[in-house]
């Protein structure tokens, strides 16, 4: 009875063979690579995401007033997310303004020189976003100007990401790859990370 | 059903022809020429349009003719093993004529467009009536009239003028991407690369208004990257000109006034330069005579008052990915910005 039942799954996947049909297991594993594809399709959406329309800003300094005295490290209590850091593209725009908007002037390629240097592991004021942010909007003593009003609140947060790549922060398949003019120092995709630390050196 | 096959074959017909018709004039025509650089590719494109509309309804003609006797010959199914002599030179002397004939409208060509191509080039600088150095940035274009004296340089954005019957030299740049320079009615194309600086030259013979457009690939907005070139008789151009190189007009009443206050506290001041002012950052337009353009965001707008507000307020709906932010200025603001900027004439 049993040798009989073997036999005769024997001759139908025999059967099977000649019509030429591919067993079981072939059929899920295409399945699965299929699936895997699909799903890697989707992965990449948020660094290539563009927004040209201004995004709900996640904060907005607007609310934070120089007026409160606090001391140097400034900024909101809550840590939180830049969406930027995510986006390959407000990374690279981020780049953009940071030449265009002359940051470059007392910053230089991250080197410092009139401002304090942007590509190595001090913070005076801190390394989150939130603090970058307060820096750029309300400005900082001893020279760093105050843009609230003059930029907008998406290109801040571009700017925010660029600067955070500069000393290597963010992911390598965000940080911009390549300079469009000649190299003053390596792309900041090249960069390794530094680990970020509090320093009080007085602002230069 | 008689009727509806009829009526198709008519409308096709009327339709082709009307589309022949329609590119017979315009303002971005590269067979409507106003020039003489654009005269004389006009005239290589015609002379290689018939040539190869001839040789094209040949060549048909020679493809109908061989399968016509491909089935007379399949027909009495006999194959040619040794062919006559006779048909054999003729065969032969076909051949080698047709390939004469090939070489020699192949040289014509080569004649005809290399003296197209000569004839582009500025050779004598003294036939230079004057210089616009013109930069490629994305997605507009810097206009900057040079002159041997400092205080007639003067920097506009998409609107060149031009005098009627002068050669002018373009000196063209780009500051980000590779853009590519084309006024059809007047010239040819020429990129703008950066870090090189080239040279073509456009002389108009009738005065009007010509559409130019960026033909080479630059980015999100490159089709919505053109200027106009205003062709006018030299005394315009002359007060065109006068009145470019002043200063922008003071704000004389209170909303202006208002305007310009907003202008230097928002985000305006960081891209646009107005003369006369502190404004002078060199990112986006120059403004100091916006009020008297045509048009707006590269010839993407006519510069009305309206298009203007929602311009400032949200450009990227009319040109998306464009540099210049969503302003969320509040309405009085905004209406005495539009006021102060439609001001400067």
């Amino acid at each position: 009875m049993l040798e009989e039942v073997t036999v005769s799954k024997k001759i139908s996947h025999a059967a099977a063979l000649r019509r030429n049909e591919k067993p079981a297991g072939a059929a899920s594993l295409r399945r699965c690579v299929g699936i895997l594809l699909c799903v890697l399709c989707f992965s990449a959406c948020k660094r290539e995401q563009r927004q040209f329309t201004t995004p709900p800003a996640t904060f907005k300094s607007y609310d934070v007033t120089m007026s409160d005295i606090r001391p140097g490290v400034g900024g909101l209590p809550m840590p939180v997310q830049n969406p930027a850091d995510q986006r390959a593209f407000d990374a690279n725009q981020g780049k953009f303004l940071y030449s265009q908007y002359n940051c470059s002037g007392c910053h230089f390629n991250g080197g410092g020189g009139i401002g304090p240097p942007l590509m190595d592991e001090k913070w005076i004021y801190g390394d989150r976003p939130e603090n970058i942010y307060s820096t750029i909007v309300e400005g900082r003593p001893n020279g760093m100007p105050s843009f609230r009003h003059k930029i907008p609140d998406s290109q801040v947060q571009q700017l925010v990401a660029y600067v955070r790549s500069m000393s290597g922060q963010l992911r390598k398949d965000v940080a911009p790859t390549r300079n469009d003019s000649m190299n003053a120092r390596r792309s900041e995709q090249r960069t390794e990370r530094k680990t970020p630390q509090q320093t009080t050196e007085p602002p230069q | 059903m008689i009727e509806t096959t009829r009526t198709i074959p008519r409308f096709i017909l009327t339709l082709v022809l009307a589309l022949c018709v329609s590119s017979c004039g315009g303002i971005q025509n590269a067979i409507n020429p106003a020039g003489p650089n654009a005269e004389n590719i006009s005239r290589l494109w015609w002379l290689m349009f018939i040539v190869c509309s001839i040789v094209f309804v040949l060549v048909m003609i020679a493809v109908l003719l061989s399968l016509r006797q491909r089935t007379t010959e399949a027909a009495d199914r006999v194959p040619l093993l040794q062919p006559s002599e006779e048909s054999e030179r003729r065969r032969r002397n076909v051949v080698i004529s047709l390939t004469t004939i090939t070489v020699i409208v192949l040289f014509v060509f080569l004649i005809a467009s290399y003296s197209s191509g000569r004839s582009l080039r500025l050779n004598d600088p003294t036939k230079n009536g004057l210089t616009i150095e013109l930069t490629g940035h994305q997605w507009w274009w810097e206009v900057r009239y040079m002159d041997v004296d400092a205080s007639n340089i003067f920097t506009t954005a998409n609107e060149i003028h031009i005098p009627v019957g002068v050669p002018v030299m373009f000196s063209l740049r780009g500051a980000d991407v590779i853009h590519s320079f084309w006024v059809p009615n007047l010239a040819g194309k020429k990129d703008l690369i950066p870090g090189k600086i080239s040279t073509i030259w456009i002389q108009a013979d009738k005065p009007g208004v010509y559409r130019g457009q960026c033909a080479e690939y630059c980015g999100l907005q490159h089709a919505k990257m053109a200027l106009w070139v205003v062709a006018e008789p030299q005394e315009q151009f002359n007060a065109w000109r006068q009145n470019q190189t002043q200063e922008a007009v003071a704000a004389a009443s209170d909303t202006q006034k208002r305007g310009q206050q907003v202008f230097f506290s928002s985000t305006c001041v960081m891209c646009h330069a107005i003369n006369g002012t502190p404004a002078g950052s060199n990112i986006g337009p120059n403004l100091t005579h916006i009020g008297s353009r045509h048009m707006l965001g590269a010839a993407t707008l006519v510069n009305t008052r309206d298009h203007l507000a929602q311009w400032i307020k949200d450009s990227q709906t009319f040109k998306p990915g464009n540099r210049m932010p969503q302003n969320n200025l509040s309405d009085a603001d905004l209406q005495a910005l539009v006021e102060y900027l439609q001001s400067l004439q």
